[in-house]
């Protein structure tokens, strides 16, 4: 069962989302600026999922994610001076500044990688979950994807594979409602995302993904049974306030859809519990604000002034073991 | 020395490395139980147990990923895919995650990996199951993609595959198991990777070949022998990265080319080969280069029909005689 969390373990869970949410919000700004280039996919709305998650995840467990990776990596520790760094394509990123925005990863944290190709880091994360066994250890695998990823092959190949080896993998589905503007029930036969995990008989449960202590503790119960017992399928229900990418026109849903997603926010959810319990005040949470908003201003700084990669960065680890061609 | 197999030294070379590193298992269809389905791991089963030789559904895409997952978590995974037909089931792994991950996320993800295939014509098992589609693979930059055409260097190339810390597709040839040739005893032979070798020495003309049609080109290069015309073998091995050095100067010496491959011909190793001689060596050149490759066609059941679409070593024939104008 997971560990009751405390009153400064909940602060500080909100403190994480809402660095997320202004290191989001920065990033529009900078993507509108031209700084960032390529693809952006924000994580507005969802901080809970990975905050909540990643609280539940130990030391020595393996996180694998699709592109819509920046509160991810931020959740999991990443330093988030590199994280923007990577977003403006810099040497200093976590990068390098050769992957961007949907590439972000750390060897250290085993964070393996936002990934961009819709379901390709599905095999991967089965893979680790291989290698846990293999070697006879206690870690976990969360692997993350939305419920687009739901109807690949892939998905359906990992959850089998993972299945019938008994892996310790948690394929969690962030279900906010469209991939990209195909709506969840035009896309996928059965719309209780979790129900799919009954093929395969893979464990699975829905929970509200908006709730950052109910994330966590469904998280906690999910581990468990992951290292004891194999595979889990999970759905968080949850909502992008932003358009998939920056430059969605948007034409596939209402303000009045996203307005309603608004009242059920993840950190008016926490702020509402605290000062209705009497154990934060407004006050904590505006100072709170105040200082991800001055955090995020000055990774923004050292992430601008941050140096180019050098030309021949473009050559390297293209192998680890290179043979020049000759 | 020992006399052995293509099929003898793949396995040799696999057990052998098994046994020198625990982290080293193989993975894939039908090569726990049923031995292999060209029986490359026959009782491998048994002699390492179910953790280290472990059955999969047909489900290539997964193979392939969960050997890159096993990889970047710190396994060394020898993933084989029954044939190289079914590696396009897997290309999104092999291309957009094996080839990639070392370089998109800055050298901090490793991914020492060895994906064994099977490709080749010849065997009346029809189009979809009969290509050479080995430069495809070899397209990528991040993947290393080796083919060996004899049983030495099948066990030096496998061997150092499997020691190696990149990604390497490492393809064998269906119709290539039982030819046999010496090879060494000694645990730690390896070839090395991205150098290709002069397998016949000659004067009159230099043939660039790999894989089963290296055989075809030693055994044309015998006939043409007792012809009097003298044919330098220059066997590429690896075909990314590609050494075209031996190559270069063995043209300087023969001043003639000719590219034998099994796959088509169109965007094909022979259009390759034959850019690079004519950037590094064009003043040499005393005939433009030829190339001997498939019939740009599907390969067809029907077993003459098939072998019209192959290359065979009349074809490597004319195209010497063609280079040195005696046709």
């Amino acid at each position: 069962m997971a560990r009751a969390l405390t009153d400064s373990d909940l602060l500080e869970l909100y403190r994480q989302m809402a660095l997320i949410r202004r290191f989001e919000e920065k990033s529009a700004e900078l993507y509108a600026e031209g700084k960032i280039g390529g693809f952006l996919h924000l994580y507005i709305g969802e901080e809970a999922i990975a905050v909540g998650s990643c609280k539940a995840l130990g030391q020595g467990d393996h996180l694998l994610t699709a592109y819509r990776d920046h509160g991810w990596a931020i959740a999991r520790g990443l330093a988030t001076g590199p994280v923007m760094a990577e977003l403006l394509g810099k040497a200093a990123g976590v990068s390098g500044g050769k992957g961007g925005s949907m590439h972000l990863a750390s060897a250290e944290r085993r964070y393996w990688g936002g990934h961009a190709i819709v379901g390709g880091h599905l095999p991967l994360a089965t893979g680790v979950g291989l290698q846990i066994r293999y070697n006879d250890l206690p870690d976990a695998v969360l692997c993350v994807l939305g419920e687009g990823t739901t109807n690949i092959g892939y998905f359906h190949e990992s959850m089998n594979l993972a299945a019938i080896w008994k892996l310790p993998v948690i394929f969690l589905v962030e279900n906010n409602q469209y991939g990209m503007g195909t709506e969840v029930g035009r896309a996928s036969a059965l719309t209780n995302i979790y129900e799919k995990g009954c093929a395969y008989g893979v464990e699975n449960q829905q929970f509200n993904g908006q709730d950052v202590i109910e994330t966590y503790e469904v998280m906690s119960n999910a581990l468990a049974y992951a290292r004891a017992e194999g595979p889990v399928l999970l759905e968080a229900i949850t909502y992008r306030y932003v358009g998939h990418s920056m430059g969605d026109p948007e034409r596939y849903r209402t303000k009045a859809e996203i307005e309603l997603w608004r009242e059920r926010d993840p950190l008016c959810r926490v702020e509402d519990r605290m000062t209705a319990e009497g154990t934060a005040s407004f006050d904590d949470f505006t100072r709170i604000q105040g200082e991800a908003a001055a955090e995020v201003a000055a990774i923004v700084k050292f992430a601008e002034e941050s140096p180019e990669p050098e030309d021949a960065a473009l050559w390297e680890h293209i192998y680890v073991n290179p043979i020049g061609e000759r | 020395m020992a006399r052995m197999s293509v099929r003898e030294a793949i396995s040799a070379a696999l057990r052998e490395e098994m046994y020198r590193d625990e982290r080293v298992f193989i993975m894939g269809e039908e090569i726990g139980k049923w031995g292999g389905t060209y029986a490359v791991t026959r009782g491998f089963l048994d002699e390492f147990g179910e953790k280290r030789v472990r059955d999969t559904p047909i489900a290539e895409g997964v193979i392939v990923g969960a050997a890159v997952g096993a990889a970047i978590s710190g396994l060394r995974p020898v993933a084989e895919l029954m044939t190289i037909n079914f590696a396009f089931l897997a290309m999104d792994q092999i291309v957009n995650h094996a080839a990639k991950m070392h370089y998109m996320f800055n050298g901090q993800i490793r991914i020492p990996l060895v994906i064994r295939t099977v490709g080749g014509g010849g065997r009346q098992l029809g189009a979809t199951h009969s290509q050479t589609p080995d430069v495809i693979f070899a397209h990528f930059p991040g993947l290393k993609v080796v083919a060996p055409g004899t049983p030495a260097d099948a066990k030096g190339l496998l061997k150092a595959a499997i020691r190696d810390e990149d990604p390497v597709f490492f393809i064998e040839h269906a119709t290539l198991y039982q030819v046999k040739g010496e090879v060494p005893d000694d645990e730690d032979f390896t070839v090395p990777i991205g150098v290709s070798d002069v397998k016949r020495e000659g004067k009159d003309v230099t043939i660039v070949s790999y894989s089963k049609m290296l055989q075809v080109s030693l055994e044309a290069a015998d006939k043409l022998a007792a012809e009097g015309i003298e044919a330098e073998i220059v066997d590429l091995r690896t075909l990314r990265p590609l050494d075209i050095a031996p190559v270069i100067a063995s043209v300087k010496k023969t001043n003639r080319v000719v590219v034998v491959e099994e796959g088509w011909r169109a965007f094909g190793i022979g259009a390759e080969v034959s850019s690079r001689v004519t950037e590094l060596a064009f003043d040499y050149l005393d005939a433009p280069v030829r190339r001997v490759a498939q019939a740009e066609v599907p390969l067809p059941y029907n077993q003459r029909l098939e072998q019209l679409a192959l290359p065979q070593v009349a074809d490597v024939i004319n195209a010497v005689k063609d280079v040195m104008y005696l046709r």
